[in-house]
């Protein structure tokens, strides 16, 4: 923890009892009115870091507190739950995950003094048995003491396919979506109906290369039909919220999986490899995304072997 | 000799639990692995003046790591690699595959995909007919971030289990060509989690692959639960008649699946 202040901000550790911690040392932004977010830095997950490299935040209704995914450890847990104390009074009624992942879910646990109702896709909980051990040994490593804490919650109430549902956070309804695979088998996004605001989750990310977890040909799909959505704001799972630059986002993305499914797909026809696919494949993206060297690859791994069965 | 290998390794795998998930994966397990898996047996290490193996230097996606072995010196009926064990230390069953090999095929040439979720050796042994063992290794660093080396689409896996392709290029009599076998199966490994029944599903994966031209064996694959998701098989071999290139595949449920390709 002192770690992170020191590398991160660089300031004396007095400091932070001093002053009014959630603005300075982990910055909230309110993208429309009662509605705040984190956004998480484009870096890999480390103990310095403390695993905040996703957009993470909540929505304040008249009666309660929506969290949208709760950070990528426990204590960016317990940042995020001090920054909403900042903020209100009122408790917090739902945390809701779009996906597994753990810079996105690890940070559960710091709610649960609230009992809120935790909410995710309908197989959310089948992701997260899955991946529980691997993450759970390798996230120890990786997030070292920022990591104490972090717990697997599995949701009480999940959103099922085609079957979106609405919560009442009092005078303020958020609309939850389940879609078929595509970023991972199971993202869900939040719909803010008041303000018209959509959290997608990882099925959009801006700045940071995409990660395809789920199906290229699904989420270029998903993609394809989130461009024509009318929404006044947009929180992306990585990258800035904006009320006017995610069409940009969206097309990038998903000009980017159109070129590597385009590529991969003649190299598959030619009996190539992996290998091959992994050496030549969208090398021309290289500098229009950050951390692409750790990503871009994997992408092609995963997508080249989906491909293999159209 | 894949079951008797499954109940050493599983002996292992039960002592040596805490050491292969410990935080140090570069902890000397093989030496355990050697006498488990080869006894007392001779092993010639860094034998690549007859093999070559590739695997690429951190595994970008978990779930799907290729790995390929090629030899240098041609198969001959008098000399040949009649087996070649594949074994990745780290893993939860690190004995992962054993390819059984004819002298017809020429220059060994194969590759398949495995799971690799943490920093390990990859090694490849080849037994040759007179019985001697050589072998090569890899160190294949863990993936970073979100990867784990659980499937992506397991409705989508399910749903296509038992279908099959043979790939090829237009191959010519007499000419050396590459040929692919997959078949999609979800590899259980016994990790994984059935959310309506909430229990763990229980390991269900390709047992054997076996691959033959005009009914005369090429070469076999034994295969546990380290293969990906939809299990591959890249071997080049060289047609000597127009004919038929078929593949069998029996899964732990004993389930069998079946495709042939005429050339």
């Amino acid at each position: 923890m002192q770690k992170f202040f020191l590398s991160m901000l660089g300031i004396p550790f007095f400091m932070l009892i001093s002053s009014c911690y959630a603005d300075t040392h982990y910055p909230i932004k309110e993208v429309t009115t009662g509605i705040f977010y984190h956004q998480g830095i484009h870096e890999e997950p480390s103990e310095s870091n403390i695993g905040a490299i996703a957009n993470v935040g909540f929505i304040i209704g008249e009666r309660c507190v929506a969290v949208i995914d709760s950070g990528g450890s426990y204590l960016e847990g317990t940042y995020l739950s001090q920054a909403i104390k900042d903020k209100t009074d009122l408790p917090v009624c739902y945390v809701i995950n779009t996906h597994v992942h753990p810079d996105h879910i690890f940070g559960n646990a710091a709610f649960k003094d609230n009992s809120p109702t935790y909410v995710g896709h309908e197989k959310l909980p089948a992701a997260i048995a899955a991946r529980e051990g691997f993450f759970a040994k390798t996230f120890k490593q990786t997030l070292g003491s920022a990591y104490t804490g972090t717990e697997f919650i599995i949701p009480s109430e999940t959103v099922a396919l085609d079957k979106p549902i609405t919560i009442d956070l009092g005078n303020r309804t958020l609309t939850l979506t389940a879609y078929s695979t595509s970023h991972t088998d199971h993202d869900l996004t939040v719909l803010d109906n008041n303000t018209k605001t959509l959290w997608t989750g990882d099925l959009l990310f801006m700045g940071r290369i995409p990660v395809m977890d789920g199906s290229i040909n699904g989420w270029i799909e998903t993609m394809t039909q989130m461009q024509s959505m009318e929404l006044n704001f947009l929180i992306p799972g990585h990258g800035e919220a904006s009320s006017d630059k995610w069409q940009q986002g969206l097309t990038k993305q998903l000009n980017y999986f159109t070129l590597l499914r385009n590529e991969i797909r003649v190299i598959i026809e030619d009996l190539g490899t992996i290998d091959q696919a992994s050496k030549q494949v969208g090398i021309l993206e290289q500098n229009s995304w950050e951390l692409f060297e750790h990503y871009h690859r994997r992408n092609i791994t995963a997508s080249f072997v989906q491909l293999e069965w159209e | 000799m894949f079951n008797r290998i499954l109940t050493l390794l599983i002996i292992s795998v039960t002592f040596f639990n805490v050491s292969a998930y410990a935080a140090t994966p570069t902890e000397p397990l093989w030496p355990t692995l050697k006498i488990a898996y080869f006894g007392d047996k001779e092993i010639r290490e860094d034998a690549s003046d007859l093999l070559v193996i590739e695997a690429p230097k951190r595994a970008e996606d978990a779930a799907i790591v290729p790995i390929s072995v090629k030899s240098l010196v041609a198969q001959t009926s008098d000399k040949y690699i009649k087996n070649i064990h594949i074994v990745i230390d780290n893993n939860p069953e690190p004995y992962s595959a054993n390819f059984h090999l004819t002298p017809e095929l020429g220059l060994i040439d194969i590759s398949t995909r495995m799971r690799v979720d943490q920093y390990t050796f990859v090694r490849a042994i080849a037994e040759m007919n007179d019985g001697s063992l050589h072998m090569v290794s890899r160190f294949v660093k863990a993936s970073g971030g979100c990867s784990a080396p659980a499937g992506k689409d397991a409705a989508a896996a399910l749903a296509r289990l038992g279908k099959m392709q043979i790939r090829m290029r237009k191959p010519t009599v007499g000419k050396p060509v590459q040929a692919q076998v997959i078949v999609s199966h979800p590899n259980y490994n016994g990790l994984q989690f059935d959310q309506k029944s909430r229990l763990y599903i229980d390991a269900h994966y390709v047992k054997n692959i076996a691959i033959a031209y005009n009914d005369k064996p090429l070469l076999s694959v034994d295969t546990g639960i380290s293969v990906s998701e939809d299990p591959s098989i890249r071997f080049t071999f060289t047609p000597s008649e127009a004919g038929a290139l078929s593949a069998n595949i029996i899964d732990s449920k004993d389930q069998k699946f079946s495709h042939s390709k005429d050339i």
